[in-house]
């Protein structure tokens, strides 16, 4: 079954090598505690339309605040961030017609059903409410949740639930790009597998701009066209899997490229470090 | 024009079908929040009755039935006067709350028709409260509206809702700037309004340095006209002193608290406010 979203919002034209989404020496910092905390410092980044990229790297690193920059959340210190050539700043609102983000927690009225959370989610970005019944019945059925279960309120559905909510609700919007923060974190092998799916099939049936975040290796590996490993607010490695394989590691995995580049391994620095952009924000 | 503002009423839409659908989920506080209003108001109405015996005097009829009606007034118009300030003060501290703040300001609605959906399921929420507590006080005590003057009445309260929206957008900035600390504030600017309002008593009472706070609050305004509305008949000629004052207030806070709140707004993306745990 195809993936039923909005064809009206689909990606703008783009002229000749405009990315999708181009950050340019992206800074943010936080006051924290009386002291100065650098979540990002100087990220350069350019997704190309109709890509996936996944932005891999341990919580603090600074991958929710970069998110967050380019979702209008937060407004960058310094550098300047573009959505297919629109300005996030100057051109916010064209900028939010055309994201949508799924945030590691779903964010949601917990006691209005999902149906009744993804009516409200659709009318805000235009679509009639008769439409977004009948897509949002199509996109929670694709992603494993019984029809039973759509009135029900949010509250009653388990946390794997809410999280293919949530991402039901960027993809009735029609994203042309969307920006997924840890999006299958908290959920099941098989609920992460769906997820992960169903990611692919909204790229490839689309055309739609995939930016996500996550400490899963093998998440990075299996979803993305091209890895971004962010430590400590910088971006310090980019390229294919086997690009940085090739480049870093020495028995060709991307744990490899990890404890290479940084001199630890992930499951230490996800363990270890508090959270620098949740400290400072 | 007509199909723009068709699209900001479609997505104002938005706010008011989900105000109501949360009405309807909470409807056990909806209910709870509705007998609290009729037994605040209740409560009032006998304080009336009881003048003769509180203060031991004779009073006649007509003028304890007077008197009612004047504490009634006050008691229903602040009710609905203060569910739109509240409601739209807690914008922000609601969504942080439900932990949906993040999504509704990346929604790409405009700020002022998202603060008009608001306004516009506050509004709904008030009217149904304001509208079932005179209902209910009528079914215990008899309310002389024989010289209300109805049409006066609604002017009045749909100028002094315009000046309490305008409030409200811009005591809604507090939470946003401090996530605990600014709901409190908000509930201050709420409690000195009903202080210097004269909502139960004339203002003339007040000391001379709170008479001259009355006389910038919407509320002494829209109160006073309410009352001669409703207790004298007075038509919209004669209310007019009452009517230009508040709707001054309504012209004047709405478009500077909504620079405020858009203000705040983008001090708060700079800082990382904007997200669910401030």
């Amino acid at each position: 079954m195809a993936i039923a979203v909005r064809e009206s919002l689909g990606p703008p034209t783009l002229g000749p090598g405009v990315p999708a989404l181009r950050a340019r020496d992206v800074v943010k910092r936080f006051r924290s505690s009386g002291k100065d905390v650098q979540a990002v410092s100087g990220v350069s980044v350019a997704v190309q339309r109709g890509e996936i990229y996944a932005l891999l790297g341990a919580n603090g690193s600074g991958k929710s605040t970069l998110i967050r920059c380019f979702s209008t959340l937060l407004e960058p210190d310094a550098g300047a961030v573009t959505v297919f050539g629109l300005d996030i700043h100057d051109d916010e609102l064209a900028v939010k017609r055309l994201i949508n983000r799924v945030s590691v927690e779903a964010s949601f009225f917990k006691k209005l059903s999902a149906m009744e959370n993804l009516v409200y989610a659709g009318r805000l970005y235009g679509v009639p409410a008769a439409d977004a019944r009948l897509r949002s019945r199509e996109i929670l059925v694709r992603l494993g949740i019984a029809v039973a279960r759509h009135d029900e309120p949010l509250e009653k559905l388990s946390r794997g639930m809410q999280q293919k909510v949530a991402i039901a609700r960027a993809f009735l919007t029609s994203p042309a790009l969307l920006l997924l923060d840890e999006p299958t974190t908290g959920l099941d092998i098989r609920s992460k597998r769906e997820v992960q799916t169903f990611v692919r099939d909204l790229r490839d049936e689309h055309d739609a701009t995939i930016l996500l975040t996550t400490h899963d290796l093998d998440e990075a590996e299996r979803l993305a066209d091209r890895i971004g490993v962010l430590h400590e607010g910088k971006l310090v490695a980019e390229g294919t899997a086997a690009e940085l394989a090739g480049r870093y590691g020495t028995r060709g995995s991307l744990e490899d490229v990890f404890m290479t580049i940084t001199g630890k391994k992930l499951e230490e620095l996800a363990a270890g470090d508090g959270d620098a952009e949740e400290a400072g924000g | 024009m007509i199909a723009e503002f068709a699209t900001q009423a479609g997505l104002a839409y938005a706010f008011v079908e989900r105000e109501v659908a949360l009405m309807k989920r909470y409807w056990l506080w909806e209910v709870v929040w509705i007998i609290y209003g009729i037994v605040t108001s209740l409560s009032v109405a006998f304080i009336g009755i009881a003048a003769p015996a509180i203060s031991g005097n004779q009073v006649d009829p007509a003028t304890t039935s007077r008197f009612v009606l004047y504490l009634l007034v006050g008691t229903i118009a602040w009710r609905f006067m203060g569910l739109v300030f509240e409601n739209i003060a807690e914008i922000i501290a609601w969504e942080r709350w439900e932990g949906t703040i993040e999504y509704t300001f990346m929604a790409p609605v405009p700020r002022l028709t998202h603060l008009a959906g608001m306004a516009g399921g506050t509004i709904v929420r008030a009217l149904v409260f304001s509208v079932t507590t005179l209902f209910a006080v009528m079914l215990f005590i008899p309310v002389d509206l024989s010289h209300a003057n109805a049409l006066s009445a609604i002017v009045m309260l749909a100028v002094g809702t315009v000046a309490f929206m305008g409030l409200g957008i811009a005591s809604a900035v507090f939470p946003m700037l401090w996530t605990e600390k600014g709901l409190q504030m908000a509930y201050i600017v709420q409690a000195i309004v009903l202080l210097v309002s004269g909502v139960y008593y004339p203002t003339t009472v007040l000391p001379g340095w709170l008479q001259a706070l009355s006389v910038i609050s919407p509320a002494t305004y829209v109160i006073e006209g309410m009352r001669r509305a409703l207790l004298d008949g007075a038509d919209l000629a004669a209310c007019w002193p009452q009517v230009w004052p508040a709707l001054l207030v309504g012209v004047l806070s709405i478009p500077i608290g909504l620079r405020a709140f858009i203000a705040a707004e983008r001090y708060a993306k700079r800082t990382g406010r904007l997200k669910r745990s401030g």
